[in-house]
């Protein structure tokens, strides 16, 4: 890869590759992370980000600037839930445990005032692992990607609203969860 | 402030996404009620414990480089055409570049449509957010005269404020808002229950008039008036008669126009 010559070239003269790597490459970190909770393995998580950023390099033509990280993680979440779904029997799997997930959270009294200790990154981890995808995806998107309500609405194509409640509603799950990891410890 | 309204609005004052009124209402109640505060405490200690470094996955340093090998370097992806013959190729080139020019005109047509679509979505959700946390309103006052010096300093230009308490839609109050990218005036008035939100802002050269009526019962009205782009949301069944009135009823005080 010849960097010189895009360092010297003035902006208006770069190619498109070279805008491409300066605006969205950048955020790879930031896609592989969404990627990797999404996916919940390495392997596909590579998949996902790789596929991801072909997709983004090949539309890019028509990104019309706004925030290139949103821009991206909405195409690594649109590219994970088209691979997911062309990989039925993964999909079976992960609905068959989001089921059983959703039963065992509904008979928690009030979740928001169990009281919680310093959870340890462990537990924070394997708790978050095993949340439906629309709950662990809006949180990585929140905590570890600090996007705003607005932001997160753009890449999941959910009303403001929405993102409210979901957020509301994965954050008392995922204290139920840690909560519950505790005190079975 | 009530514990019930508190509770709805906790998460979005962990997350900086409340007004300044609102935020310092909700840290009152907070002050004065312990079962609210644990609460609150609760969220931000499992706010804390997720964003912990080690829960994040970094890409490995592999990857970067795989991807880089496969972007193309000037910009067209060649790969699928490898394989093909060049006089094939040339005359797939020929006609693609015919039916492009002839999409190119229908899509500058199009894409006015479109933008005013993704507009009157985005004002949806605007709406929608200040009835979520119990009517977001930076200035609350009935008074237009209250309301309009309010946003002065506060924008770089200055909306129309209109009573239309004789037609029966009061006025609320107003607050900052963003759409489309650009800080805009957001005037909320109520008749009955429902709420209208009426957005403001200098009109753009190609405004395009939007009357959309959403699947979740919204309706989006947008008009172009005296040189300022409108756009009112709302579930109201009185939606027409208010755009109406709005338009007709006289502008305040003397406007530079």
């Amino acid at each position: 890869m010849d960097t010189s010559q895009a360092a010297i070239a003035p902006p208006y003269r770069m190619n498109t590759r070279a805008r491409f790597e300066a605006e969205v490459m950048r955020h790879l970190g930031a896609a592989y992370n969404l990627a990797r909770w999404l996916a919940r393995n390495d392997q596909d998580a590579e998949d996902v980000t790789q596929e991801a950023a072909l997709r983004a390099f090949r539309y890019f033509e028509g990104f019309r600037g706004g925030d290139a990280r949103v821009w991206l993680l909405t195409i690594v979440r649109n590219t994970f839930y088209s691979m997911r779904a062309g990989a039925s029997q993964d999909r079976l799997l992960d609905d068959f445990d989001e089921v059983l997930q959703g039963r065992a959270d509904e008979d928690t009294p009030d979740p928001e005032v169990l009281l919680l200790r310093a959870a340890d990154a462990q537990q924070v981890r394997a708790a978050l692992q095993a949340l439906p995808a629309e709950y662990r995806e809006i949180l990585v998107l929140r905590e570890f990607e600090e996007c705003s309500y607005k932001e997160i609405a753009a890449i999941t194509q959910l009303k403001i609203g929405t993102v409210m409640s979901r957020l509301a509603r994965a954050r008392q799950r995922l204290a139920v969860a840690v909560a519950g990891a505790e005190t079975s410890s | 402030m009530n514990c019930t309204e508190a509770r709805l609005l906790l998460h979005a004052y962990l997350d900086n996404e409340l007004d300044a009124a609102r935020s310092l209402e909700l840290a009152g109640h907070l002050d004065a009620c312990a079962e609210c505060m644990a609460r609150y405490r609760n969220l931000e200690a499992l706010q804390h414990a997720l964003r912990a470094p080690e829960l994040q996955h970094r890409a490995p340093a592999a990857l970067a480089a795989r991807i880089a090998a496969q972007l193309p370097h000037d910009g067209i992806r060649r790969t699928s055409f490898r394989r093909r013959s060049w006089p094939a190729l040339s005359a797939a080139l020929a006609a693609l570049l015919l039916v492009a020019v002839a999409i190119a005109g229908w899509q500058a047509w199009q894409s006015r449509a479109h933008q005013a679509d993704t507009l009157a979505m985005e004002a949806v959700s605007d709406h929608q957010r200040s009835l979520l946390a119990a009517h977001l309103i930076d200035v609350r006052s009935s008074d237009q005269h209250t309301v309009k010096p309010w946003f002065d300093g506060r924008l770089d230009f200055s909306p129309q404020v209109k009573d239309l308490r004789a037609q029966g839609f009061e006025l609320i109050g107003g607050r900052l808002d963003v759409l489309g990218g650009r800080r805009v005036a957001a005037l909320v008035y109520k008749r009955h229950l429902h709420m209208i939100n009426v957005f403001e802002w200098p009109a753009d050269a190609d405004a395009a008039a939007i009357n959309s009526q959403g699947s979740d019962g919204y309706r989006v009205i947008g008009w172009a008036q005296g040189g300022m782009r409108f756009l009112a949301v709302s579930d109201s069944s009185d939606l027409d008669t208010f755009t109406r009135d709005f338009r007709s009823a006289p502008m305040l005080a003397a406007e530079p126009r």
